[in-house]
């Protein structure tokens, strides 16, 4: 079944705020080897921790019809303010930017938000999902 | 742009150990990340990475080539091609080619194939 057609417009409300700590970044830059050192910036990807806390939500959502396991991340970009550092506190306004079907298939293009404390722009996350609806 | 920037390209060992910490790092638990079983029944060819993981990949490459952190201001692809990491690991390969004074074209290869599409970065001045 594809998704509800109205999805397209639709803000879905901030995640909770995330906090950013010296371990997490450290945690996320080990993980790919990408160099850190500790208050200096987070790797340019991290925001994804935050990201894809509002795209769950919005897959999860029973309202919308997508079948989690059908989704497949299509394209990912991120466009920066200012760098990322520990001590932010950081939430993701998702909204979705467009929907289209191909081929049996939703093309759901998102772009969050992703504010510090101070409501201020950090970051644009803009995330392609491709859902692929089970027969 | 650092006058000494190296835009060669560099070859990255890559592990499911890998995939692991990203997964707890990134909050993707994914199991089509870490579980052949799970990954061939929904018709994949064995664990594949995140494509997030292979863009962070990418990042750090742009880091390692300029020498320094913090100085993207936009980077982006398209996931067309899945990267497989069999049991013993697999390779990534990145390298970038300068379209201005700015913004970087990447090419991400494994084994031979391109598995990322159009993806670029832009650096903050």
């Amino acid at each position: 079944m594809p998704v509800d057609p109205s999805l397209s417009g639709r803000t879905f409300p901030p995640t909770a705020a995330y906090d950013v700590t010296e371990d997490r970044i450290a945690a996320f830059a080990a993980s790919t080897g990408t160099p850190y050192q500790a208050g200096g910036p987070a790797p340019a990807t991290f925001p994804i921790v935050v990201a894809f806390g509002a795209m769950q939500a919005l897959m999860s959502d029973p309202e919308v019809g997508i079948e989690l396991h059908h989704v497949v991340h299509g394209q990912q970009k991120f466009v920066h303010e200012r760098p990322v550092r520990a001590g932010d506190a950081l939430r993701a306004e998702l909204s979705v930017t467009g929907l289209r079907q191909i081929g049996g298939a939703d093309i759901i293009s998102t772009s969050s938000a992703i504010t510090d404390a101070d409501g201020q722009l950090v970051c644009t996350a803009e995330a392609t999902l491709v859902h692929k609806a089970g027969a | 742009m650092p006058a000494n920037a190296d835009w060669n390209s560099r070859t990255y060992r890559i592990t499911r150990a890998d995939l692991v910490a990203y997964a707890d790092a990134s909050g993707d638990h994914n199991p089509i990340h870490q579980d052949e079983a799970v990954a061939r029944s929904v018709g994949l060819p064995g664990v594949i990475a995140h494509g997030m993981f292979t863009l962070a990949i990418a990042a750090r490459y742009v880091d390692e080539a300029l020498g320094e952190t913090g100085r993207i201001a936009q980077i982006g692809a398209k996931f067309t091609r899945p990267v497989v990491v069999p049991e013993e690991g697999t390779e990534l390969t990145v390298g970038g080619e300068l379209r201005d004074d700015a913004t970087i074209l990447l090419t991400v290869t494994c084994g031979g194939e391109k598995v990322l599409g159009a993806a670029s970065a832009v650096l903050r001045a």
